[in-house]
């Protein structure tokens, strides 16, 4: 009795890798802020839910909301490696070092980090190239402010803000070489209240098109109750403002995060970088509303320019704040400029914060 | 609307909740106890809040909600402290964590959908004055709510017998007790008071100053109310003098900004902070003033034992 009790134990022993094959691919999130931030995190959250619903059975998906960024992120990395997760997506700048440092431990689990640069064979990086979106919102509020002065909301002075400024300004000085823009820095990611307040401050002081670099809807939902018109970030903020949201720039996280299940479903998976923008559908365009067709046809006729890589933002001749050219007539910003932005192009009217 | 009444409008909105809150602080901490869980009273009140107005349909039915949220967690931290006998420091903390994560589970259903908003009042021809109509007459409903409140708060506290038995229970909560004053129900009030106004002020942000729900959208505010208590040196008036001078100091940091006048936002973001410690040097100073503001049995535990 004993003796088959130990067989049938050795037996399903024997059995569970094999069993093992058949499981779903386990993919784990580990999240910066809550899903219910409406922006940032509630956009991951979305491509997570959009892998669900593309394999079914075959995925099981984990994650964990609020992590702060630094040893807590270490922790929690871990335990999903440790849970059997088969590829961890880290949405948060901070979790660079963390993921490095687990996927160092965990040669067989894949890891995916979003907006780093560090990367190894287990750890890949992908990030979305928001700026392309920002070109366009230029463009538009160039072509809609009766002030020609436009509002926007940052956050913090990282190249990836400064960016987005720089690439809105050039859109709207294409179409308005005297177009202004008032700046006002928040110190915050998410603090609706003041948001609000920065985006009153602006609207005070003349600006009548309202955009932000932070996360939350209060700007442009300021800017419908003052009669003015502003743009959403991150998701489709059109609920918060409808007659005052030309259209938002959102980040679809779906499309990547399905690609490299798949990969990992099929053994293909390999560690790389992914930069993507409307081309790789990561970025994507809300319905353009509340505007004239032809300022809507021309933004969506820009976005299928930047999507075919007919067009670039950043394409010169581009001065910067002291007039000194930092891309030549005709030529491009590679990458490596981009991602170090710490300069205003001119006709920025601010001073960036150090 | 002038360049100069569109400030003062936006400064008053912004120092609204700060006073809010700080006010029930304060009746707390003159009760003797601390409650370090604002911020997390104040979340759930902004949930609360946002739901109550929701599924009701009606803003005001949501101010009252948010005032029903705040007072639930502080019913849960008077338990803790008064009955139990728990750390005040240590469940207030508790009470913030814990805020912070029911809000979220409460608010779930509530996410990406626009509020209802508290509309401001308007009289005619008050309203319409030029320069001070709007500043005056043309706020909404829980501005002159919290003005008022500042001023039936400091009635009480120095001008009725119940005020001063609660400031007794504070100072002395061994002599109150001899003197026949119920220790533990001043207190337990005086904490109910507190929540409920600090959901009062999460509502504030839910429904009048932003009206969406989002996670953690207090973003901090509660601890600024804390620091308000202090800044105070518990008096009531001084808090809405401190709230308006907090709120200024934000909003013109805002209008410098887009001025293009160059200002360090790191700076501003921490000018409350730096304002309270200014404050606390300035009252030791003069030790008999400090010993006769602050609550001499603040964050005592008190057992009756007979």
């Amino acid at each position: 009795m004993l003796r088959a009790t130990i067989l049938a134990a050795f037996a399903m022993a024997l059995a569970l890798p094999a069993a093992r094959a058949d499981d779903p691919v386990k993919a784990a999130f580990v999240y910066v802020g809550p899903i219910g931030d409406h922006g940032w995190t509630y956009q991951h959250d979305q491509g997570r839910l959009a892998i669900e619903e593309a394999f079914g059975d075959r995925v099981e998906t984990l994650y964990v909301e609020n992590v702060a960024e630094g040893p807590d992120a270490e922790r929690a990395i871990e335990r999903f490696a440790r849970e059997g997760a088969d590829i961890v997506f880290t949405t948060s700048f901070g979790f660079m070092n963390p993921t490095v440092k687990v996927a160092k431990r965990f040669p067989d689990v894949k890891f995916e980090h979003a907006t780093g640069y560090k990367r190894a064979d287990n750890v890949a990086t992908y990030s979305a190239r928001f700026y392309e979106g920002r070109y366009i919102i230029g463009q538009i509020a160039a072509k809609m402010s009766k002030s020609g002065v436009a509002g926007y909301v940052a956050s913090f002075p990282i190249p990836e803000v400064v960016r987005g400024i720089n690439s809105f300004l050039l859109g709207a000085q294409s179409v308005n070489p005297d177009f202004k823009l008032k700046i006002v820095w928040v110190n915050t990611w998410f603090d609706p209240g003041k948001e609000a307040d920065a985006a009153k401050a602006l609207i005070d002081q003349g600006a009548d098109i309202m955009t932000q670099h932070t996360d939350s809807p209060a700007p442009v939902q300021i800017a419908g109750e003052r009669g003015v018109h502003g743009f959403g970030q991150a998701s489709d903020m059109d609920a918060f403002a409808p007659a005052a949201h030309y259209t938002a720039i959102i980040d679809d996280w779906s499309a990547y995060y399905i690609s490299r299940v798949q990969a990992v479903l099929d053994g293909t998976w390999k560690s790389g970088d992914v930069w993507g923008g409307f081309a790789e559908d990561m970025v994507v365009m809300a319905p353009y509303t509340d505007l004239p067709e032809d300022v809507a046809a021309d933004a969506a006729a820009m976005e299928a320019k930047i999507r075919s890589g007919e067009f670039h933002p950043f394409t010169g001749p581009i001065h910067d704040q002291e007039g000194t050219l930092r891309v030549a007539e005709g030529e491009r910003a590679d990458d490596g400029m981009l991602l170090g932005m710490d300069w205003y192009v001119k006709g920025v009217d601010d001073k960036l914060p150090q | 609307m002038t360049g100069f009444e569109a400030v003062i409008l936006t400064i008053v909105t912004a120092a609204t909740p700060l006073l809010i809150a700080a006010l029930g602080e304060l009746v707390t901490e003159r009760s003797g106890v601390l409650n370090l869980g604002v911020e997390g009273m104040m979340i759930v009140g902004a949930v609360t809040g946002f739901a109550g107005a929701q599924l009701t349909g009606s803003p005001y039915l949501g101010v009252v909600a948010s005032m029903i949220g705040g007072m639930a967690l502080a019913g849960l931290f008077g338990f803790l402290v008064l009955r139990l006998a728990a750390n005040q420091v240590a469940s207030g903390l508790a009470l913030t964590l814990l805020g912070l994560g029911l809000s979220g589970m409460i608010g779930e259903a509530f996410i990406g959908q626009p509020g209802l908003k508290l509309e401001r009042i308007h009289i005619p021809f008050l309203t319409d004055l030029p320069v001070v109509g709007q500043v005056l007459f043309g706020q909404d409903p829980l501005v002159y709510a919290s003005v008022a409140l500042a001023v039936c708060v400091s009635r009480f506290l120095f001008r009725t017998r119940a005020g001063l038995a609660l400031r007794a229970v504070g100072n002395n909560h061994g002599s109150a007790h001899m003197l026949g004053v119920h220790v533990i129900r001043t207190r337990f009030l005086a904490v109910l008071f507190g929540g409920a106004c600090s959901g009062l002020a999460g509502g504030y942000l839910s429904l009048a100053y932003t009206p969406q729900w989002v996670e953690g959208m207090t973003a901090g505010r509660g601890w600024i109310a804390l620091a308000l208590v202090v800044f105070a040196s518990w008096m009531p008036l001084r808090a809405a003098v401190g709230a308006y001078l907090f709120g200024g100091a934000l909003i013109l940091q805002f209008h410098a900004q887009a001025e293009g006048i160059p200002v360090p936002p790191q700076f501003l973001s921490a000018l409350p902070y730096i304002a309270t410690v200014a404050a606390l040097v300035i009252l030791s100073r003069d030790r008999w003033r400090a010993r006769n503001d602050s609550p001499a049995c603040l964050g005592q535990v008190f057992v009756p034992d007979r």
